[in-house]
């Protein structure tokens, strides 16, 4: 089993994001994170889709979500050609005697505290997988009261964008 | 009426990635005022759309009010949403166009989830169209709602809901355009009440903006080079035919391969008739129920080259020891089929009847630089499988008649001209096995699905296609009583279909499961239908009741008479009652989830496969 970032092109239309989600499950592929939004183009959405498979089935996924009338493109994003980010926010126990040394590790990860009450602070990270989970086992001792977390979004280095063709075929001109 | 209800796209012409689709309709239609509900039958009139089976409600109501008016469309009126969709799927079989079903919201929309299921297992073109509620009510639980978009989501090829009533002659043109390109399958058009009563402007032709969708249809020349080099280089080669070839109309592609290639053919449930039965090289249906002669081969072969079939496990048998020894040459038009379960070793992406055009002067090529491959000890081989284990079966102990007696005499006295549709269960699979099919499109079954109650409304739809053509639905006891109410609308409407009940007054293949393998404990599948029992229905009081002649048939002096009895009658549907032995089963057999090395040719005999290697 092996991890693989997916960029999936979508028209932007109602229901595209059910059938996505639907196809993952009806055909028992394995989705560790889902992330939906909009791109640079009104007509064009993007999910980046983190799945657990092997190499034989990952075709399956791609040639299936291809099969979607409402996928436009799909892009396999690999670790050492994109950068990969997800955002955590979480609320740690912080009262004013532990406050300095959650600040210390907040700093260590430079991420930001975005809300402060007498007894707890909430933190705001992006970050790999791995940066987070770091973050995570750091802030533990203090007591984490509650974690949000987003999918991954990816997007490819280099000036290249994997938009372009598929606009066209989205035909503006039409 | 210019143009099919289903133009073939330009194939294999590259278009501008992105281009709108142009619209084939020949003429243009000036914007004209009307309602949403007249933009509907316009447009299905300007699709060239000619049958359309359905049932009204509320929320399609609009639109039924001009359907009335159509001198183009027919309408037939259906007993039941279901019996809608099977028939546009046997229209869709017998003709090839795209069968249209037309229903209301929820209940009348629900009905209609298994024929979409059946259409999207064996990729028939279908496009249904389902009322909906008023827009601003829709997520309101509202009267006879359902979310039938979502809801056949997961088993249909694509679905749109609309509620702004300009977007219904797009809707509905990207409907027949995905429908009946590239793979064919079902999609649905869920349209709201308020879009159907609201006016707009009908313009026609409407360009398609489909930015995801382009199924390829042209064939990548390496790929088939190399299909042609290892066909022309392969000792033990068979030619596994699928339902493919059938769609893509690909039959006379197919012959002129075959003949080229000396291979040993076997043609699937889904393919019976895409080579004639009497081809010398067609070995019959492999799989479950195959030829021992079809099975062995596939399993002996050293090259399989797939067309248009889908390595279902009804034919595989257990994957990991299914045809171990042969490199696989997998054809189809649906990329996800390739190597979805069986592992490829020269995948061909494009139209059958594409990728066979081009495979043949290839592999002309390659037998004239190479000379034709000796497949003589192969023949010698699938010969003597063929003549030791031909197809055959057991008179009943019991004095009733051999099921298969009777189907095999349906199909010589009816011919090959006739379209023989059948239900799911033991009458299928020797419907199959015992009926020779000669040409494509005249074998109608539900396959993938194996929906039983298939037949009925499904010959009727075929019988609406094919009005000229003798229409058989071999039916089982069981599946029959799942909708013969659509009789009525055979007899109303002048569709004069035969059914032929194979009457074991019971669920037959059930039974035969639990003679095998349930220590024969017959747990409810017992029907009361047949010979000495109660017969509830009776089957003939039953045909009568709906204005059809009724006919019974118990022993094998009858079986002819009866059968050309019913072929004679030609204004009227037939429902001839053949009372038969409830102990005659289908053979051969490979268990499901065994090898298909341990097929068995009947009750406790296996091939001896080492003595003949």
């Amino acid at each position: 089993m092996s991890r693989h970032t997916l960029s999936v092109l979508v028209e932007n239309k109602p229901g595209v994001l059910t059938r996505v989600a639907g196809l993952f499950a009806r055909r028992s592929f394995n989705i560790h994170s889902l992330a939906v939004g909009p791109t640079e183009h009104a007509e064009i959405s993007r999910i980046t889709v983190v799945v657990d498979v092997d190499e034989l089935p990952l075709e399956q996924v791609t040639k299936q979500l291809n099969k979607l009338i409402n996928v436009i493109k799909i892009v396999e994003l690999e670790d050492e050609s994109s950068v990969q980010r997800e955002l955590l926010l979480v609320k740690v126990r912080a009262d004013s005697a532990q406050r300095t040394h959650v600040l210390e590790v907040v700093q260590l990860f430079r991420a930001h505290v975005v809300d402060v009450v007498p007894d707890a602070v909430v933190i705001e990270a992006t970050g790999g997988p791995g940066k987070l989970e770091a973050l995570l086992n750091s802030l533990e001792p203090f007591g984490i009261r509650e974690i949000v977390q987003s999918g991954t979004v990816a997007i490819g280095r280099g000036a290249r964008s994997i938009t372009d063709r598929a606009l066209e075929r989205v035909g503006r001109s039409a | 009426m210019v143009t099919g209800p289903h133009p073939a796209p330009p194939r294999g012409a590259p278009r501008a990635a992105g281009a709108p689709v142009p619209n084939p309709s020949a003429h243009r239609v000036a914007p004209e005022k009307m309602t949403g509900a007249q933009a509907i039958v316009r447009s299905l009139e300007e699709l060239g759309v000619e049958n359309i089976f359905g049932l009204p409600g509320g929320m399609i109501l609009p639109t039924y009010d001009p359907l009335m008016d159509s001198t183009k469309v027919r309408h037939i009126l259906v007993r039941h949403e279901q019996g809608a969709g099977h028939a546009a799927e046997g229209y869709a079989h017998a003709t090839g166009k795209v069968g249209v079903a037309i229903v209301t919201s929820g209940p009348g929309a629900t009905n209609l989830v298994t024929p979409l299921a059946n259409a999207n297992m064996d990729s028939i073109p279908m496009v249904a169209i389902t009322g909906q509620v008023t827009a601003s009510l829709i997520g309101t639980d509202a009267f006879q709602e359902a979310d039938i978009v979502g809801v056949t989501m997961p088993v249909t090829k694509h679905s749109i809901l609309v509620k702004d009533p300009d977007e219904i002659p797009s809707a509905i043109a990207a409907a027949f355009h995905i429908a009946s390109t590239g793979r064919p399958g079902p999609v649905v058009v869920d349209i709201a009440k308020s879009a159907q009563v609201a006016s707009t402007m009908f313009t026609w032709p409407q360009d398609l903006v489909l930015p995801g969708y382009h199924p390829v249809t042209k064939p990548h020349a390496k790929q088939v080079r190399e299909a042609a080099r290892l066909l022309a280089t392969a000792r033990r080669p068979v030619l596994l035919v699928g339902g493919g070839v059938i769609r893509s109309g690909a039959s006379a592609q197919l012959r002129a391969l075959v003949d080229a290639s000396g291979a040993a053919v076997t043609t699937t449930l889904m393919a019976r008739g895409a080579l004639p039965d009497s081809h010398p090289q067609h070995l019959g249906m492999p799989g479950m129920h195959g030829t021992v002669a079809a099975v062995a081969a596939l399993q002996k072969a050293d090259l399989i080259v797939a067309l248009g079939s889908r390595f279902d496990d009804r034919v595989t048998g257990q994957l990991s020891s299914f045809a171990p020894n042969a490199a696989i040459v997998h054809a189809d038009i649906d990329p996800a089929e390739i190597g979805k379960n069986k592992a490829v070793d020269v995948p061909i992406v494009g139209d059958l009847r594409e990728v066979l055009a081009d495979l043949l002067p290839e592999l002309e090529r390659e037998h004239a630089q190479h000379g034709k491959p000796d497949l003589g000890a192969w023949w010698r081989q699938l010969d003597a499988w063929r003549e030791t284990f031909p197809l055959g079966y057991d008179e009943p102990s019991d004095g009733l008649l051999a099921p298969q007696y009777v189907i095999q005499r349906v199909g010589e006295l009816s011919g090959p001209e006739a379209i023989y549709v059948a239900g799911v269960g033991q009458h299928q699979m020797w419907a199959a096995q015992f009926i020779d099919y000669q040409r494509p499109q005249s074998w109608i079954n539900s396959a993938g699905l194996g929906t039983m109650g298939y037949a009925i409304p499904a010959a009727m739809g075929a019988k609406v296609g094919a009005p000229d053509r003798t229409v058989w639905a071999i039916d089982g006891d069981g599946c029959f009583q799942m909708t013969n109410q659509e009789l009525a609308t055979c007899t109303i409407n002048e569709i004069p279909i035969k059914v032929a009940i194979i009457n074991n007054s019971s669920l037959g293949m059930i039974r035969q499961w639990q003679t095998l393998f349930y220590e024969s404990r017959y747990s409810n599948s017992d029907l009361h239908t047949g010979h000495g029992t109660v017969r509830v229905p009776d089957f003939v009081k039953l045909a009568d009741a709906y204005g059809a002649v009724g006919l019974r048939c118990e022993t094998k002096a009858d079986v002819d008479a009866t059968i050309k009895r019913a072929l004679e009658i030609d204004d009227q549907p037939v429902v001839v009652d053949f009372t038969v032995s409830r102990d005659s089963m289908v053979w051969p057999m490979v268990a499901a989830g065994v090898s298909n090395d341990d097929i068995k040719y009947a009750q406790g005999i296996s091939p001896a496969w080492d003595r003949e290697d």
